[in-house]
């Protein structure tokens, strides 16, 4: 077990590897109860919502989630988030990550003020599964009420799990096919037991920090701190499609309107290792012998089998195909500009 | 669990002494902390080693680890079937997961070593 902002939690029960390999061919299940749930509500949540964040809050009806950022003045990261949309215009949900909660309360509260709504954090009162690969719905359906089959990708509905009052929507961190698992109730064991129960004959796994960081680079889905912090652009990171300029004004949108024009000066790319080595986070990197960053994520990926990793570069060496070095324990590795997500799931 | 002929480190390392030569390999105790282990980086045969110096780096999913050499000497073979199958050291790590052989430069080395049951009370006094 380790500490992981303030929370004990296993990296891996039977293994990274097999973990990994569970989810991206049958299921696994994990507890992230450490995830932060910030409530924003009164007559102007939609209002200020918008305004926090870059992506368009209006286009959600009830029942709708949407992937986006808190994003500041100078249109960096305060942290990436899902906003679910429980009630228009007057009642949405963030989820944000662990390590953040307490800072992003802060700062929702603090931005919040100029509009009619309150702000809650109820991060300590929620736990949050995520049942997560081909097999979730499956494994899921016998347990809900809720109809599986009619709930598309990012979107939620409320109903029972082995019993217990939920929030169940259709999205997760690992680039599979899942559900994730929000409840207020005194007994959440129960539906860990009963998902484990009714998974583990068709191969369920359970799943630790470990593999989750490897599923969701695989996917190049984000790690705030890592990949994403309040010093990199959300069009650095490379997630123009979060940012919607025809909403009208949030925090951050002179600055990235105006990056937008002028170009980008760097930008996040994927890499795969060329040379044998894994390459780490913070790992120094090379173009043409001189440093120039170092390295966001790295990890060997278990089911693409190969080391891949994300850093930013100078904008001219982000070319697919573009080679460049990596310092892996003193010596100069091989790594190559390829072409993100490295894992990409097909779609039935 | 730990073979009782073998010499052991603080380090996790293992010795398994034959004749002049000393086979060396990581612990049961450190594969597990490991986890999967997906890359072993072997050092050239021939190379000169000092006691506590790195011989080899072994790589897990989640992290990285150095190798010492538990005495001095000089590289005479390395288990070149690590470079297929790494988790050899998983599956088999007092056996088939050797990583190198040494020719020793003194054995009088071996007596700062620990035995089976000195390296058992030291994993135990870690657990606590």
């Amino acid at each position: 077990m380790i500490e992981f902002a303030g929370w004990e939690m296993p990296v891996e029960y039977k293994g990274i590897i097999d973990e990994h390999l569970a989810v991206r061919t049958r299921a696994g299940l994990f507890d992230v109860s450490h995830m932060g749930e910030i409530f924003v509500e009164g007559p102007e949540a939609l209002a200020c919502v918008q305004y926090l964040t870059p992506n368009d809050v209006s286009r959600l009806s009830p029942g709708m989630v949407q992937y986006t950022a808190l994003t500041t003045p100078e249109g960096t990261f305060v942290d990436d988030m899902l906003v679910y949309c429980l009630s228009v215009p007057d009642r949405y949900l963030l989820v944000v990550n662990a390590a953040n909660t307490d800072k992003d309360y802060i700062w929702v509260k603090e931005k919040a003020a100029k509009f009619k709504v309150q702000v809650t954090n109820k991060s300590d009162d929620y736990t949050q599964l995520a049942l997560q690969g081909p097999l979730a719905q499956e494994i899921l359906q016998p347990l809900t009420d809720i109809d599986l089959s009619q709930m598309k990708s990012f979107n939620f509905a409320y109903g029972q799990v082995a019993g217990v009052d939920c929030l169940v929507s259709r999205t997760g961190y690992t680039g599979e096919d899942g559900f994730e698992i929000y409840t207020l109730a005194p007994n959440p064991e129960i539906i860990w037991k009963a998902i484990i129960e009714r998974g583990t004959p068709l191969g369920l796994l359970p799943v630790g920090l470990g593999a989750r960081d490897t599923l969701r680079l695989e996917a190049k889905l984000m790690l705030y701190g890592n990949d994403i912090t309040d010093k990199t652009t959300v069009l650095e990171a490379d997630l123009k499609w979060i940012i919607k300029f025809q909403k009208g004004d949030f925090l951050g949108r002179a600055v990235l309107e105006k990056q937008l024009q002028e170009g980008l000066k760097r930008k996040l790319v994927g890499f795969e290792m060329v040379d044998k080595g894994i390459a780490r986070p913070h790992y120094p990197v090379f173009i043409r012998g001189e440093k120039v960053s170092e390295v966001c994520s790295g990890t060997f990926a278990p089911f693409l089998k190969k080391a891949i990793g994300l850093v930013y570069l100078p904008i001219d060496s982000t070319e697919i195909g573009t080679e460049f070095e990596i310092e892996i324990r003193d010596k100069k590795l091989k790594a190559r500009v390829i072409p993100t997500p490295f894992y990409k799931r097909e779609k039935k | 669990m730990y073979p009782e002929n073998f010499y052991y480190t603080k380090d996790h390392e293992w010795l398994k002494v034959e004749g002049e030569e000393a086979v060396i390999g990581i612990t049961d105790f450190a594969q597990k902390q490991l986890g999967d282990i997906i890359y072993v980086d072997l050092p050239p045969v021939g190379k000169s080693l000092e006691a506590h110096q790195a011989v080899s780096s072994v790589e897990s999913v989640k992290s990285v680890s150095d190798v010492y050499s538990p005495v001095s000497g000089e590289v005479v073979a390395v288990n070149t079937e690590l470079s297929q199958a790494p988790d050899l050291i998983n599956k088999d790590p007092h056996g088939q997961g050797w990583i190198v052989r040494l020719k020793m430069k003194d054995k009088s080395e071996l007596n700062n070593l620990m035995k089976a049951g000195d390296y058992e009370k030291y994993l135990e006094g870690l657990e606590h």
